[in-house]
């Protein structure tokens, strides 16, 4: 009796919260385009029975997504989304592999504090961190008043409201769960293996590549993860760093909601968001799991 | 892999400077006497007293912190319970779906949490106002708390609880008196964790809040939209400064627990 008492709280505020208005999401961009003036039609009508719910369904149409595939705003979005997401995990990557790997060679009694140096920052506002960087980037800003006084540069660079900017937010942002998943696997690595390969006649980068990188794979693969899968549908980042012609998919779905009012036109960008994202999140969870076996 | 090579520690400086610099920057220009955020016009404490004068800033101050509190309280009783039932309760219908539920709304886009918890609050008609961004936090959050506490759980020696019913508890009280505090700082961590989310939260927010009950983040947002202001530096430092005092105790607190712990261990054993 305790017992379905203790699952039937949490499993029916989540039925509750996240499943009926994700089905509510799926069953207005499937209604006729009407401008956020509910009831929606088709409505499903209980009280009519089983000839109620068949008219339901034959009453649902694909208008909204027909429209999505028509104007071109919204695969370029969807496209443009992706291929941002790419290129910012890649440069996280590329930022954050050095880190962790400092971080691992690091000698032991400093490594709490460096942990707790990297995920400080994951504990401070996102807004603040993404708005911190508005002030260095921007024409008259200090990454311009540095430069322009060192006589790097003879005019201001404009990289904000460009993509670039929208790259070092994401990068500065997601770094932390770039750096953890990694310094996570090379901290277990057995530091033998890399004699036994210096010995065998390695240098310390054919080592590198043939030894350390391989045996953090699984920590790059999850890193790559965290920050692939939530960068698709930022808002916040595209919003504050790039300009008009930053194209992202969350920002899109935020307009179309606030701005154009179109509220089954929004339902069905996030719809298809969803199924764009449940192959990365499907691919990661298939790595969690094969990890937990790997280990256990 | 311990070596500290000049590669190692250059990456380290950069890696870190490149992570601080942008606040500490933040930080020395709130206190810049200027209007304009980029002009270095000698020190000032002003935009803390205006920030401290700015009513609405502190309307939304306080409707964050009570949403904070509320939700991550309620999302701490509810994840720990979904922790329970992941870890202990064995098969039961619905339980794939049941942890879907759970892990799902980690990688869920904001927006889309954000978009169908406002559908099913028009759909209900339910007004939006604190309690409805009370639950769309709740909801979010309680998924953080339960895989950190079931991860704690996992770990947890349930000889202990067995004894503990042995000798004569009931259920509920082996829970409270042996588990409760075996796993509570997997708790507390949850709670902290559930707290700083709902402070943070942004766009969810947006759409789950009424026109009454604007929230910091909101705030922040709008006057961000129109531009650096040297009063949203005055506000991002305290807010920095708290988190960084929270989180350096914190772990000031559990590092001396863990040596206590092992101090304790040895003289056990010795």
């Amino acid at each position: 009796m305790r017992r379905i008492l203790l699952i039937a709280v949490p499993y029916l505020w989540l039925l509750a919260l996240f499943l009926v208005p994700f089905l509510i999401v799926l069953k207005i961009s499937l209604s006729d385009i009407a401008l956020a003036i509910p009831p929606y039609t088709p409505t499903l009508d209980f009280s009519a029975g089983w000839d109620g719910i068949k008219e339901f369904f034959a009453n649902l149409d694909f208008e909204n997504f027909e429209f999505l595939a028509t104007d071109d705003l919204y695969w370029k979005a969807y496209l443009s989304s992706l291929k941002i997401a790419f290129v910012a995990t890649f440069l996280t990557l590329l930022v954050g592999y050095p880190i962790a790997y400092g971080m691992a060679a690091a000698p032991d009694h400093w490594r709490p504090t460096l942990m707790m140096l990297v995920i400080l920052p994951f504990w401070t506002s996102f807004l603040i961190r993404v708005y911190s960087w508005i002030g260095i980037l921007s024409n008259e800003g200090y990454l311009n008043q540095l430069l322009l006084s060192l006589g790097v540069i003879s005019s201001p660079l404009t990289i904000l409201n460009t993509n670039i900017a929208v790259y070092i937010g994401i990068v500065y942002t997601y770094l932390p769960f770039m750096i953890l998943p990694i310094y996570a696997a090379l901290e277990r690595m057995d530091e033998s293996l890399l004699e036994a390969a210096e010995d065998l006649g390695c240098s310390r980068i054919t080592a590198f590549w043939l030894v350390t990188f391989p045996l953090s794979k699984n920590g790059i693969i999850a890193g790559c993860f965290l920050v692939f899968i939530p960068t698709i549908g930022e808002f916040v980042i595209p919003s504050l760093l790039g300009g008009s012609k930053t194209l992202m998919i969350g920002k899109v779905l935020w307009e179309e909601f606030f701005n154009n009012r179109d509220w089954p036109v929004a339902s069905a960008v996030a719809v298809i968001l969803l199924l764009i994202l449940i192959i990365p999140i499907i691919l990661f969870q298939r790595n969690e799991q094969k990890q937990r076996e790997a280990e256990g | 892999m311990r070596r500290v090579t000049w590669f190692n520690a250059t990456s380290l400086t950069l890696g870190f400077a490149f992570l601080y610099l942008p606040m500490v920057i933040l930080i020395i220009y709130s206190f810049n006497d200027s209007k304009l955020v980029t002009v270095w016009a000698g020190f000032s404490t002003r935009w803390y007293g205006e920030l401290f004068q700015n009513e609405a800033f502190l309307d939304a101050a306080w409707v964050t912190i009570k949403v904070a509190v509320i939700s991550s309280s309620i999302a701490t009783v509810l994840g720990t319970m979904a922790a329970l039932v992941l870890v202990r309760a064995g098969r039961f219908s619905g339980r794939t779906l049941f942890s879907g539920m759970i892990y799902a709304p980690l990688v869920m886009p904001e927006v889309i949490t954000g978009l169908s918890l406002l559908l099913l609050f028009i759909g209900l008609d339910i007004d939006r106002g604190i309690m409805t961004i009370v639950l769309a936090h709740t909801t979010f959050s309680m998924c953080y708390v339960s895989v950190v506490v079931s991860s704690r759980l996992v770990s947890f020696d349930q000889s202990l609880e067995e004894a503990a019913l042995d000798l004569g508890c009931s259920q509920m009280q082996a829970f409270f008196l042996v588990t409760l505090p075996i796993i509570a700082p997997a708790v507390i961590s949850g709670w902290l964790l559930a707290f700083t989310l709902s402070l943070d939260d942004l766009v969810i927010a947006s759409f789950t809040a009424g026109p009454s009950s604007t929230t910091l983040p909101i705030k922040i947002w709008s006057s961000i939209r129109l531009g650096l202001s040297p009063e949203i530096n005055a506000l991002s430092t305290l807010m920095i400064s708290v988190v960084a005092v929270g989180v350096i105790t914190a772990s000031l607190v559990s590092k001396r627990a863990s040596l206590k712990r092992q101090a304790d261990e040895r003289a056990a054993g010795g």
